[in-house]
């Protein structure tokens, strides 16, 4: 199917994928974690977009709910949480090392691939928008991990994390028109505590290693101590 | 239907009072009145569930039918014994200043907070809901396992959260992927993430997205069971966080979270009509089973020790689920309950164990049964009980998984019987020299509430000796539900 005969709603759609996914490969080479944060807030903000556009095309007034607590949640209120946090630990200035960043950017795209691969058989019955969204909502999904993999600062660590959640989100707004309200919200209410635990962790942290390294948290292991 | 909002509705009042009262002295007590009150509710409604069937709450919001009813009653029973030991522990803990007012404040408050998010998991009719439950319960004591502050109770605690928040986001998208099979078949709207009626239309939806959907919910869910190679957490949140946490870690969430991947293969053995889910299960429980036998060898720490017995029996769970036919899946049922009795007695007597010693580390905890006869007594017998030994309960489950494996895969019950014989070997060489062994000088009796344990203990030997005819009654009911099949 060639990408005109869509309709407009659907070419939107497949813009908003294609940049979430982008800003998931953003993330996995930005060093600096005030810029981290910010490319995630942009992450957010496209969600939220892509759920208000939804909501106002097919008509689904509650997904207005869902795009509303997308913007606060995740474009608004946990970069800012982060960023606070950042400047009151001192790390603005602080640069994560990326080891072989050619290479994990390569291992990017491997997932990227990989997760069409999987998609494929699952939406033969669907159309090009839910093969796509499906496919980048699991990709953003592994990106969040391999984040996660190959960072050392705790608060990257978090944005790998929420970004999942992200991932997640596209896939429940695009495939399915959101999650039932109450499923929504219970989510939307999980990831605001887990926010909030997350910043209770980074303080219990520094004060027992005195940074906010986590390769640095390696006491517990079986090999015998 | 009351019993079930009295259930839920008790630990949520509990919260606010316990994060008011958690620091007074009387604080326990609260805890563990509130949660035998909880107790209460949850044999109100196993008996309204036995007299008159499967219940529906209004909203469909709520569904309580054999298979979870049990293990409501369960969690309940656990969640009161472990709270009668938990009150002069954590009393222990603050007199020798571990813990401060805020924090046991805290502690009560999430002790609540996680009983909550139990009965949520147990009792909802929604998979979402479930997963929302799942997760509360991961926040609720995520950070009781950082409750003592040590930069080791920390590193478990980042770790715990990480791994089983990464993992149990796989869940999410494993949801979100039924809700798509489902809606195609169903149309748009709040019904199709119901449980109920994702079984009762199960076979006509889609077998391909619903096998993917089930990979990742295996994958979610089997994060919290302790899955290997998932299982890196839970010997960490075990060792480092207070010891009635752990005891309600894997005497109930385990449990639970076993409990949603059954759920969830339900669905997907009602649309694809193959084993592939059973086949799952199977592969990780026997890895699990077998990683975990082999890591009891090596542990140095008592309380990892058991974390890692705690594994093993997950993985012989999910393993006997997986074989799926009724006699493995009443077998399974059985060890859920003999396991988690079991596995909550021994971290009640080995918190006080390492009371007594001042550490958990096993080459330092000698002599108990000289220092004092009750801890020692009931540290070896609920090894004994836990290996697998006749006449408790774990032998005679551990023996119908093995007749159950023996009847359908006839080639894999050397396997089982190494794995078990591993876990014995594993469990004494580290057991026998902490109960018999030299007094260490100044080690002196400590004041212990061994009463839980020794409940739990006699339920598993009455269990192990004879399965009393309500309880049979229930097994072959959730049985039939959840292998369609009465066991002959």
């Amino acid at each position: 199917m060639a990408i005109t005969e869509l309709t407009l709603y659907q070419q939107a759609i497949l813009l908003l994928a294609g940049l979430i996914a982008l800003t998931s490969f953003l993330m996995l080479g930005q060093s600096r974690l005030v810029r981290l944060v910010l490319i995630f807030a942009l992450q957010g903000c496209l969600l939220a977009a892509a759920t208000a556009l939804a909501a106002s095309v097919l008509d689904y007034p509650h997904l207005y709910i869902s795009a509303a607590l997308s913007f606060i949640l995740k474009g608004l209120v946990i970069p800012i949480l982060l960023q606070r946090l950042i400047h009151r630990m001192g790390l603005h200035r602080v640069m994560d090392t990326i080891d072989h960043p050619a290479r994990v950017m390569m291992a990017g795209t491997a997932l990227m691939v990989f997760s069409y691969y999987v998609s494929l058989p699952v939406v033969r019955h669907s159309t090009l928008v839910t093969l796509n969204a499906i496919a980048v909502s699991l990709a953003v999904v592994l990106l969040g991990m391999l984040l996660m993999i190959t960072r050392r600062q705790a608060v990257a660590h978090v944005v790998g994390f929420m970004s999942i959640e992200n991932g997640l989100f596209f896939a429940a707004v695009v495939a399915t028109y959101g999650m039932p309200m109450v499923v929504e919200l219970g989510v939307a209410f999980d990831v605001l505590v887990a926010a909030v635990v997350f910043g209770v962790f980074f303080f219990q942290i520094r004060s027992s290693i005195d940074s906010l390294n986590v390769d640095q948290l390696s006491k517990l292991s079986e090999v015998d101590r | 239907m009351i019993a079930v909002y009295l259930l839920l509705g008790i630990p949520l009042a509990g919260m606010p009072l316990l994060a008011l009262r958690g620091d007074r002295p009387e604080a326990g007590r609260l805890n563990s009145r509130l949660n035998g009150l909880a107790l209460l509710a949850s044999i109100w409604l196993a008996i309204d569930v036995l007299i008159s069937g499967p219940e529906l709450s209004t909203g469909q919001l709520l569904y309580i039918d054999s298979y979870n009813v049990y293990l409501v009653v369960l969690t309940a029973f656990v969640g009161l014994t472990t709270s009668l030991f938990s009150g002069p522990y954590m009393e222990h803990e603050r007199e020798i200043g571990r813990v401060t007012a805020r924090r046991l404040r805290l502690y009560y408050t999430m002790y609540q907070g996680f009983m909550l998010a139990m009965y949520l998991v147990l009792t909802t009719n929604n998979v979402g809901v479930m997963w929302v439950a799942m997760e509360g319960a991961t926040l609720a004591t995520v950070l009781l396992v950082s409750l003592y502050r040590t930069p080791e109770s920390v590193e478990a605690a980042w770790k715990y959260f990480i791994l089983c928040g990464v993992g149990i986001a796989q869940a999410l998208f494993g949801t979100v992927l039924l809700y798509f099979a489902a809606e195609q078949k169903l149309g748009v709207g709040g019904d199709a993430l119901l449980w109920t009626v994702l079984h009762g239309h199960a076979a006509e939806l889609d077998p391909a997205i619903l096998s993917l959907a089930f990979v990742f919910l295996l994958v979610g869910y089997g994060t919290k069971i302790g899955l290997v190679p998932l299982h890196q957490w839970l010997p960490d949140a075990h060792s480092e966080g207070p010891t009635p946490m752990s005891a309600i870690l894997s005497g109930l969430l385990l449990n639970d979270a076993l409990y949603a991947v059954v759920r969830c293969k339900m669905l997907v053995d009602g649309s694809l009509g193959t084993h592939l889910a059973g086949n799952l299960m199977m592969g990780f429980g026997l890895l699990s089973f077998l990683v975990a036998a082999l890591f009891l060898h090596r542990q140095t720490d008592i309380k990892r020790l058991f974390s890692y017995s705690s594994i093993e029996h997950m993985g012989l769970m999910t393993f006997a689920f997986g074989v799926g036919s009724p006699w493995a899946t009443f077998a399974a049922l059985f060890h859920m309950t003999t396991h988690s009795l079991t596995k909550s007695a021994i971290f009640v007597t080995v918190g006080h164990a390492a009371q007594l010693a001042g550490t958990q580390r096993m080459d330092r905890i000698r002599g108990l049964i000289l220092t004092q006869p009750t801890i020692g007594w009931g540290l070896l017998i609920g090894t004994i009980a836990i290996a697998g030994f006749p006449p408790f309960g774990v032998f005679a489950s551990e023996f119908l998984v093995l007749v159950a494996t023996m009847h359908d895969y006839p080639w894999l019950t050397p396997v089982l019987l190494l794995g078990i014989g591993l876990a014995f070997a594993g469990l004494f060489r580290h057991i026998q020299p902490m109960v018999y062994g030299d007094v260490p000088e100044g080690q002196k009796p400590i004041q212990a509430n061994l009463a839980p344990v020794m409940v739990h203990l006699a339920l598993v030997l009455w269990l192990g000796l004879s399965i009393p005819a309500f309880l049979g009654n229930w097994f072959n009911q959730a049985t039939h539900l959840i292998s369609g099949a009465w066991p002959q």
